[in-house]
């Protein structure tokens, strides 16, 4: 039955939204009210009870054909019912008004249960000695817990090919229980539809179209979803056992959302990352970078310090690397030293790097190595995701200027295809057309298009939002652009009284603490431009910055993790810890504080940033008044009292408007050219370079398709 | 049935007649805006009709940008239903049933006829011309044994007249469809049992039923 719009049943709708209208419903004897649009089997989870089950999922749609959360229900059909697929509204009362009865734990169920693990068993191998699911396979759980020991089946198991379906995910498709979570997935969240399930019956079998590898940037997440040990990690195949892992929560540095993750490792070895739920944030999902640039962390990594010595870099002691360094600064003037910041540095190395330059005298600071036109002065409103990304859930319109979400945040991307498929969220786009996986309407590639919005009438949908992308910043007339779009978003009604839908999306995990702690250039201080060029400066510190090209002439001191960009230009290098290897804090591009935990140790000499800071900072005659993290820590709060609150919103306010100006005509481009090569740590990991090649390959497939 | 795959060797394009293309927007209109993928049977028979029977990877590909579909949610139902050949079949793919009527009336000795005259199942015959593969029941019971060739039946028949039949086929000679002994539709295959009284047919007996009425005797006229 489909609701009609009448005013009677947009009551009953509500009603039913609101939970005010509760059906009454008896489970194992207990009885309770849930909402009469709840499964049968969230009733159960309600009521304590467990019902075991594959093919449902909480964040895909329903599919019912696994049959192993059967029930038996008095008040509807007279035989065992999945209770995925049947609602508590679908029950009748018993004949005195009684509430419709559930079990979850009759003889009945118990058969049932029992008759769909043997029937799930028949055709699947009994290879968990092999497999690397084992340990942490639900149908190995479900089949000690609701099984019997042994099965009737006396004919052959059946074959099925494996499949190649990406550098990131192992098929063994004899495993496999067609489920067909993953065929949901990507249907429905990625939105890539890159999965389906060939063939029928017996011979059906989950695959990509011809076997080709998957083209989205949550593709691993369907490993995950997979219940048995059919779909697989294939970077880490046959490395590791589920238990032997020493589980570390933590937070995700490869784009500005700061996915929650957890750091598997054995040892000293990163092993693998996992998301952890977060509804917030990630909900279920991260993205193939943040998950298998686990490789990257052991590669390329500097793991003592390196100096130059005619043209070549050679191994040197820290002693040697900070009396070199310390000669260098002497003989400076202050105003002739300046730092860059990078990507993926946390706010407290960010802090220590910035007393250290105040202490030297110098106001040469940057943590906009794209030459972002940003800046605190704008107000902290004007470079946040104001309306934060749980916010997405209730825009009705969503612009997105001058990004590509799926390149720059591909998880938020999937919140946006949700929306856009769910709640029926209107977008528009002025920037580059891309594929996003939902529709969208285009409106131009230019400032102009932005422009030509600031006398526009507030939108009509309620909570229009704006999605700004990095892209739009850094540009040389990024402040210009900042003040059209902030002329525009008054003018629709995205900034107005209780809602702020102005946000930026950044690329930069380090990007919003950064300018949090004012990581820019002060009174008369170069911006990072102009710190690179020709004659800019005679000592640059770059912090992990790996993304600017420093004109040769600098002495330049890179502390950072990989032999990347800013290494091969160094003078000298201090070697430092990568995010999983320090505890620190990242501001995500909402504003929200997060503190990431260490899940192992730096390599070799290298030491964490802040440390190696502290420790140059004595050679350089300018002690940091901090001997522990707690100690900086404690400074970093007094002077920004915001960091202190840990996974918290605090609404932003507007600054200083920024110079409205003319905007030069060049097209917005996103900020991220290639998703699986935006960091130093994923330049490094080959499983990101075969994503890479692979996404480039498709691409050039798809403008040859379009030229035709 | 075995697990299905597209053929080896695939044509380098495939694009629809532009008769077939104006009939395949024309399934595309009955469905409301964004729903078009409702047509996707109607246009892989369409494109398998036109490519002899047998849809090819292009084929799909079209089929899939046509609707705005991922090209593996059209692979999905190609390769679900039988009735999408994947792989060329001849220019006459011989479709025999065997289910239980047409087995019992002979069908294991045309699926012989079928062995030796055009080769293994499914593979096309070295001519080019024929296919042979076994398909569960296509409802023609009555008239078994049978076979269905491309879009037609062929019934009642038995290892010479199918021999005949695939011969003809062979050789351009005209066939005749639906039962090869020469009864009509499905009416009894030994001559009729019932209405066989020839005046039933012949006219005379018209009217011979009010007759009886109208030769009453006088004397019973009501009076």
């Amino acid at each position: 039955m489909t609701l009609g719009v009448g005013p009677a049943t947009f009551q009953a709708r509500r009603r039913i939204l609101t939970g005010c209208f509760m059906a009454k419903i008896n489970i194992d004897g207990k009885e309770l009210e849930v909402p009469p649009e709840y499964t049968l089997l969230q009733a159960c989870e309600v009521a304590g009870s467990e019902v075991p089950r594959f093919c449902f999922h909480e964040r895909l749609s329903i599919a019912g054909n696994c049959r192993m959360c059967l029930v038996e229900v008095k008040g509807g059909p007279p035989k065992p019912t999945a209770s995925c697929a049947m609602a508590v509204r679908d029950l009748r009362p018993g004949p005195n008004g009684e509430a419709p009865v559930v079990l979850t734990n009759s003889p009945m169920v118990k058969k049932a249960r029992e008759g769909v693990m043997e029937f799930l068993l028949i055709n699947h191998p009994l290879d968990c000695p092999i497999c690397d699911q084992g340990g942490e396979c639900d149908l190995q759980d479900q089949a000690m817990a609701f099984g019997v020991d042994s099965s009737r089946f006396h004919e052959n198991k059946r074959a099925v090919e494996d499949k190649y379906i990406g550098p990131l995910v192992k098929t063994s498709m004899n495993r496999c229980i067609q489920c067909t979570r993953c065929v949901r997935f990507t249907a429905e969240v990625a939105g890539t539809g890159d999965m389906g399930a060939i063939g029928r019956g017996e011979d059906m079998e989950i695959t990509t179209y011809l076997e080709a590898a998957m083209a989205s940037e949550l593709s691993a997440n369907v490993a995950d979803l997979c219940p048995v040990g059919a779909l697989l990690q294939k970077p880490q195949s046959f490395q590791a056992r589920a238990w032997e892992y020493v589980k570390t929560p933590s937070v995700d540095v490869m784009d500005a959302l700061g996915s929650s993750i957890r750091i598997d490792t054995r040892g000293r070895e990163v092993m693998r990352i996992l998301p952890l739920v977060n509804d917030a944030i990630n909900e279920e999902w991260i993205s193939d970078k943040t998950r298998h640039v686990v490789d990257g962390l052991k590669k390329q990594r500097l793991d003592r310090p390196y100096i130059r010595e005619n043209g070549r870099l050679r191994p040197a002691s820290w002693q040697e690397a900070f009396g070199q360094i310390a000669d260098r600064v002497k003989a400076s003037k202050p105003e002739r030293i300046g730092a860059l910041a990078g990507d993926l540095a946390t706010v407290e190395e960010m802090f220590a790097l910035q007393a250290l330059m105040g202490k030297l005298g110098s106001p040469h600071l940057d943590c906009r190595q794209d030459g972002s036109k940003l800046h605190p002065k704008f107000g902290r409103a004007s470079y946040l995701f104001n309306s934060t990304l749980a916010g997405v859930d209730q825009a009705g319109a969503i612009m997105l200027v001058g990004c590509n979400p799926r390149r720059e945040a591909a998880v938020l991307n999937a919140r946006f295809r949700r929306a856009w498929a769910k709640a029926g969220t209107k977008f528009h786009v002025i920037g580059e057309r891309a594929d996003l996986t939902y529709h969208y309407n285009y409106l131009g590639a230019g400032p102009a298009a932005l422009q030509g919005l600031e006398g526009h009438a507030p939108a009509a949908e309620a909570h229009p939002m704006f999605v700004i992308g990095s892209g739009a910043f850094n540009r040389p007339d990024g402040e210009a652009v900042l003040a059209s779009a902030l002329k525009s978003a008054r003018a629709m009604g995205v900034i107005a009284e209780g809602w702020n839908g102005f946000n930026v999306l950044h690329h930069a995990a380090s990007r919003v603490g950064g300018l949090d702690i004012g990581f820019v250039p002060g009174a008369g201080g170069l911006d990072a431009a102009a710190m690179a060029k020709a004659g800019g400066l005679d000592v640059i510190f770059l912090l992990g910055a790996d993304e600017i090209d420093i004109a040769p002439g600098a002495f330049v001191v890179y502390i950072g993790t990989h032999g990347d960009r800013g290494a091969h230009r160094a003078d000298v290098i201090l070697p430092g810890a990568a995010y999983t290897e320090k505890s620190g804090t990242y501001v995500n591009t909402e504003g929200r504080v997060q503190m990431a935990d260490r899940a192992s140790f730096p390599p070799g000499d290298a030491r964490e940033d802040w440390a190696v800071l502290r420790a140059l900072s004595e050679v350089l005659g300018q002690r940091l008044p901090f001997d522990t993290l707690a100690a900086l820590r404690a400074a970093l709060y007094a002077a920004h009292p915001h960091m202190a609150a840990v996974d918290t919103i605090v609404t932003a306010d507007f600054g200083e408007a920024p110079q409205a100006g003319a905007c030069d005509q060049a097209d917005f481009a996103s900020a991220v050219l290639d998703f699986y090569l935006t960091n130093p740590i994923a330049r490094a990991s080959g499983v990101m370079a075969e994503c890479s090649a692979l996404a480039q390959a498709r691409a050039g497939q798809m403008h040859l398709k379009a030229a035709e | 049935m075995a697990v299905r795959r597209l053929a080896e060797i695939q044509p380098e394009s495939f694009a629809f007649t532009p008769e077939n293309l104006k009939w395949c927007e024309a399934q595309i209109a009955k469905y409301p805006a964004g729903r078009q993928a409702s047509a996707v049977l109607s246009l892989l028979w369409r494109a398998q009709a036109q490519n002899d029977y047998w849809l090819c990877k292009p084929a799909i590909e079209t089929v899939a940008t046509m609707l705005d579909m991922a090209p593996i949610r059209v692979l999905e139902i190609a390769t679900f239903y039988s009735m999408f050949n994947l792989e060329p079949v001849g220019k006459y793919y011989v479709q025999l049933c065997g289910t239980t009527p047409c087995a019992l009336r002979g069908a294991g000795a045309i699926r012989k006829v079928c062995e030796s005259k055009i080769g293994p199942e499914r593979k096309v015959s070295a001519d080019g011309l024929f296919a042979w593969a076994e398909v569960e029941c296509l409802g023609a019971c009555c008239n078994a044994p049978m076979v269905q060739i491309n879009d037609d039946y062929y019934e009642d028949l038995t290892p010479e007249s199918f021999t005949q039949l695939l011969d003809d086929l062979a050789a351009g000679r005209p066939v005749r469809k639906g039962s090869q002994t020469g009864r009509i539709s499905s009416e009894p295959s030994g001559g009729d049992t019932t209405l066989s009284d020839p005046s039933l047919h012949d006219g005379s007996a018209l009217g011979v039923w009010k007759q009886r009425f109208e030769t009453v005797t006088p004397d019973q006229q009501p009076g």
